[in-house]
């Protein structure tokens, strides 16, 4: 096991330098240098400017350095945001989109799994039919028009919740957003959940199972659910991905003033520095994360480790 | 695997004939393929139909609901352009969206997946590490990122959507040629002295059709979504061009006086992604040859 850990682990690390090697080309591509502005500089105070932030350096010393600050939690300082440092900004806005993201993670597995066991077990019957058209319709709409459908329904026509905001905290703020962020992965999760759920119960130990006499709920619970989890399992990693992305237009579309919503005005800002601080560390989480879906995996399925 | 000569024998099935009756056998498959031809076709004729275009703004018929009588079928915008033909603007660009960047993706996907599965050892290795390293980055952060610091231009959109998606591509092909590999009429055109290349283009390539039609099929709504998210958060196509995700990101900030520019093209959107994802499951059970019954 740790074995498989220590080359995970390796597996990881070149991730990380190329998401955060990308990210430093891309900006140092970008047109327009970093002190363009309406006014030209006089040359001898840019030729100073450019000797303070090192920008004279060769590339692979500026990429290392850059790589050093990041690693300390320096992300520099925002654009737009004038007082704040960019890694002030995520510590304002990260704990908001990590209870949103939370909250709709956990929906998304517990209504995804029964939802998927559930039409395994009425196989091509109404039940499964029903289920697993919901799930081909959530599929087909994307958060960021699922959002605006719910509000203009629950609460413009409705009035039942709040449209946006976070009001004072409570959940009835939370509820909208979560929704959003959770119903397209519930329906991934069912589908896969449905699928492997259908070949297990078909495999041999369960209608050895079966033919002890064991009830329908026993051989679910204790026997098939854990195999015909791993595929949902590794599929925790793109669903992570998924909900961090999709959290961006969502929170942008509820107003929630979380880390997405930072990115979002950035992005549009051009505040560079911001935008890179954002992608940098929500990048390494994604990553660091699929790290832990890959140790839980080789935990629960000990062929892996072999490997 | 079908081999040609079988094909030719009288009572053989191909590939193509059994996938397509049992594709017609899907009513779901068949429905949205239907769907789907119409609504392409709306898109690329419907604009004529209507007496306004897409760009015309009118300050007195701001945000009006949709009706016959004026011809604005679906309602006007916040400036008063006619939101159907805007719609099927929007669907113009989407699907074309669709298509480009799957294109841009097959190719990429299938030369590189081809190439290592046929070469095989340590080229394969080391091309499908840098496959693994990739697949874990977050794909649209860096699609985002391109857009704001080159600007949204919409070519670069359509490759730059192209060439993210490519990945699954290239895993599955190189699994199926890591199998052509193996089989005798590669191994007689290896004996003949066919180049590498020309093997790889000729014999095994085609051979992998069934598999990267499924795919491809699935692809298009993913590259549609990526530029319906692009364009919802503003940094897709320009104005007064417009595409799908634009007009939901426009219909949202109307919510509560003109719900129509919400739904028009949130249910264009849907529905084609709904249709392709419909397609692909169809086209999956019909070109799998594992679950080939009878």
């Amino acid at each position: 096991m740790l074995r498989f850990a220590v080359q995970r682990l390796l597996g990881a690390i070149p991730t990380l330098l190329v998401l955060i090697a990308l990210a430093f080309f891309l900006i140092r591509l970008a047109p327009g240098g970093p002190f363009d502005s309406e006014k030209q500089l006089p040359p001898e105070i840019e030729t100073k400017l450019r000797a303070a932030y090192n920008l004279d350096d060769p590339l692979p010393v500026q990429l290392g350095r850059y790589l050093l600050n990041i690693v300390q939690g320096d992300f520099g300082p925002s654009f737009q945001y004038r007082d704040f440092t960019v890694s002030e900004l995520i510590a304002t806005g990260f704990p908001v989109s990590l209870r949103l993201g939370s909250l709709a993670m956990a929906i998304a597995l517990l209504l995804g799994i029964t939802a998927g066991t559930l039409a395994a077990l009425r196989q091509n019957r109404p039940a499964d039919y029903t289920i697993m058209g919901a799930a081909m319709t959530g599929i087909s709409i994307p958060n960021f028009v699922l959002a605006p459908l719910l509000v203009l329904v629950f609460a413009v026509w409705l009035g039942w919740l709040p449209a946006g905001g976070l009001g004072d905290g409570s959940l009835r703020y939370l509820v909208l957003p979560v929704i959003a962020l959770a119903l397209p992965q519930v329906a991934y999760i069912a589908r896969l959940t449905r699928g492997s759920m259908i070949e297990v119960l078909r495999s041999p130990f369960i209608r050895t199972a079966r033919a002890q006499g064991l009830a329908t709920h026993t051989i679910i619970l204790r026997h098939a659910l854990k195999p015909a989890l791993l595929p949902v399992i590794s599929y925790l990693g793109p669903a992570l991905a998924a909900i961090i992305t999709g959290s961006v237009v969502v929170e942008q579309i509820f107003g929630v003033p979380g880390l997405g919503r930072f990115f979002v005005q950035g992005a549009l800002n051009r505040d560079y520095t911001l935008v890179m601080g954002v992608v940098v560390f929500y990048g390494s989480l994604i990553i660091a994360l699929n790290f832990l879906v890959d140790l839980l995996y080789g935990w629960l399925d000990p062929r892996l480790r072999q490997s | 695997m079908i081999r040609p000569h079988e094909i030719v024998t009288p009572e053989g099935r191909s590939l193509w004939s059994d996938a397509w009756r049992v594709l017609q056998q899907n009513r779901a498959a068949m429905t949205a393929l239907v769907l789907l031809v119409t609504m392409t076709l709306l898109v690329i004729f419907g604009p004529l139909l209507s007496a306004y275009s897409f760009d015309a703004t009118d300050w007195d018929r701001t945000s009006e609901p949709p009706s016959l009588a004026t011809g604005h079928w679906f309602g006007t915008d916040a400036l008063g352009r006619d939101l159907f033909v805007r719609t099927l603007y929007g669907g113009r660009i989407s699907l074309l969206v669709g298509a480009v960047a799957t294109a841009v993706s097959l190719l990429i996907g299938i030369s590189y997946g081809a190439i290592a599965g046929y070469v095989g050892g340590r080229v394969d290795q080391v091309m499908m590490r840098i496959v693994d390293i990739l697949y874990a980055l977050p794909f649209m952060f860096l699609v985002i990122l391109l857009m704001v610091f080159f600007g949204r231009n919409i070519v670069l959109i359509f490759f730059a959507i192209g060439a993210i998606n490519w990945l699954d591509m290239a895993r599955i092909v190189r699994g199926q040629a890591m199998s052509l590999r193996g089989k005798e009429y590669v191994e007689a055109a290896r004996a003949g002295g066919v180049r590498g290349s020309r093997i790889i283009f000729r014999h095994i390539v085609p051979n992998l059709l069934g598999v990267v039609i499924v795919y491809a099929t699935l692809t298009v709504p993913q590259v549609i979504l990526v530029e319906s998210f692009l364009s919802f958060l503003g940094l897709g196509v320009q104005e007064p061009m417009t595409s799908w995700g634009a007009l939901v990101n426009e219909g949202a900030q109307e919510l509560e006086n003109a719900p129509w520019m919400l739904l028009f093209p949130a249910t264009w959107l849907a529905l084609t992604l709904f249709c392709f994802n419909f397609v692909g499951d169809g086209l999956r059970d019909a070109l799998d040859p594992r679950d080939r019954q009878g």
